[in-house]
């Protein structure tokens, strides 16, 4: 069977969707943790976002790091296009649909959502890019901190996330995004590993179980940021 | 539960052919017992039709005691109606109340293209089993028993597996219209098998290959086939099948 069969197949597609699905859920495990410093201000009030913004400045600043920047880039692409053909090919199978649909008798709204919710998750993305990633990488018009008694200088990325997290609406755009890449999550986990063929049931509990503890964890996280500076539990000064 | 009889609203896909726009046509029928199966209350409209010199309403049925895997009705919703694991001809009307509306349509799924009314040509999945649901051996005396030994779970599961009738529920009730339920309970069936081995890696590359052309989706674990299979096929085995896929893609020689 040549490459290019096995990608293109029914199955092979979802392998594709699969592996880059697990890649993007490393990365998320990279962003909540390491976005998670901003919480050091919480803790200890004289932090001011210091911690957090070495981690950011690290992330930027090393060429590793940057490289797993591009690759990242090249997962989220192709995990975006795959799943539009998947879906577009999914759909042109049933020509006419039933005038009574089976709805969720047989599965979960989200598992049958998941383009819907990538969708959702995908213009989230671009107005997260340029709120955050665009400013710090690109524009670079973001304000300047030095710690260390002034002898490292950075870009204050965690008064940017202040600054933008001060708007309501944002906020609410924020959770509510959190939320619908928590379903995507929800039954992507799983399914992901599914795709890739793991079939024992003691296996498929246990990868349940750490999805859905995975999904809880990090969309509460990420959630607690936008809400904790909203609400200046988290703060600049 | 007490015999009861009642009186049905049925709302029926009607359709001449594959070419022709089909329609929704509306019967009332009486006196239909609980006790009946959903076939033998089509039967006694479909006879009533007759005498009033109309035309019956096709539907595919044969063996009607649910092991054949013609019986292929969408009923409110649902393939093979409301009960689980039940086919059309074993669901019996008592899973109804006096006075409801049923609506019936056929599987929709662009591999199973309408013949007429409630009929489907359903070849795909015979054309899907040409393509590598078999073993190649040469036959002839049945061979001992115990000359080749099998694993209790496996053969439990591959018998779990052959249970599948062919009926085409999976795909009636995937969102992408996926025959991978069928699919892979053909591929574990055999490939759980040591008479299944030698040919179990070329098997799923011609079978997911057939499928691909035969017009079905690719699966997407929402689960819908699994609780809907009047054979209770465990989902399991789609990822059986992914996992022989990814083995035989990978180990291919070209």
């Amino acid at each position: 069977m040549k490459w290019s069969q096995f990608f293109t197949s029914a199955v092979g597609r979802k392998f594709v969707m699969a592996l880059t699905g697990i890649f993007l859920v490393t990365f998320l495990i990279v962003h909540v943790g390491l976005n998670s410093c901003i919480f050091a201000d919480w803790v200890d009030t004289t932090d001011n976002g210091e911690m957090f913004n070495k981690a950011a400045h690290f992330m930027g600043s090393t060429i590793i790091t940057r490289i797993l920047e591009a690759v990242l880039f090249i997962g989220f692409i192709i995990h975006i296009i795959q799943g539009y053909v998947i879906e577009a090919k999914n759909r042109a199978r049933r020509g006419q649909g039933y005038n009574i649909e089976l709805g969720s008798r047989g599965s979960t709204w989200m598992s049958r959502s998941m383009a819907l919710l990538g969708t959702l998750i995908f213009m989230f993305l671009i107005l997260h890019i340029s709120k955050f990633w665009w400013a710090s990488r690109v524009s670079q018009d973001l304000a300047q901190v030095s710690y260390d008694g002034g002898r490292t200088e950075m870009h204050n990325l965690f008064l940017r996330m202040y600054d933008v997290f001060q708007n309501p609406v944002l906020v609410i755009i924020y959770i509510i995004s959190v939320i619908v890449l928590g379903f995507h999550l929800w039954h992507g986990f799983h399914s992901a590993f599914r795709s890739m063929g793991v079939h024992n049931k003691k296996y498929l509990s246990l990868l349940k179980g750490l999805g859905y503890g995975f999904t809880i964890i990090v969309c509460v996280m990420f959630i607690l940021m936008p809400v904790s500076m909203y609400l200046d539990w988290v703060n600049p000064n | 539960m007490d015999h009861y009889e009642m009186k049905l609203t049925l709302k029926v896909w009607r359709q001449a052919n594959n070419k022709s726009k089909g329609r929704f046509e509306t019967f009332q029928v009486d006196g239909i017992s609980s006790e009946m199966s959903f076939l033998e209350m089509i039967d006694i409209l479909n006879e009533r039709l007759v005498v009033e010199g109309q035309d019956p309403i096709a539907f595919d049925h044969d063996c009607r005691e649910g092991i054949c895997g013609s019986c292929a009705m969408h009923i409110n919703g649902r393939p093979h109606g409301p009960w689980h694991a039940t086919t059309t001809c074993q669901l019996h009307m008592r899973a109804f109340k006096d006075g409801d509306t049923i609506v019936v349509e056929p599987w929709r799924a662009n591999g199973f293209p309408i013949i007429k009314d409630l009929v489907t040509d359903r070849s795909a999945f015979d054309r899907i089993i040409q393509a590598g649901g078999f073993i190649s051996v040469n036959t002839g005396n049945a061979v001992d028993g115990n000359a080749l030994p099998i694993n209790k779970d496996n053969a439990d599961a591959s018998f779990a597996a052959a249970a599948c009738i062919s009926c085409g529920a999976c795909v009636a009730a995937c969102k992408n219209a996926s025959a991978s339920l069928f699919l892979s309970a053909k591929i574990s069936h055999l490939g759980l098998l040591p008479q299944g081995q030698p040919e179990r890696h070329k098997r799923v590359i011609s079978m997911v290959a057939q499928m691909d052309k035969e017009g079905f989706g690719s699966c997407t674990f929402t689960g819908a086939c699994e609780a809907v299979c009047p054979k209770e096929i465990a989902i399991t085995n789609i990822s059986r099948m992914h996992k022989d896929y990814l083995a035989a893609g990978l180990s291919a020689d070209n």
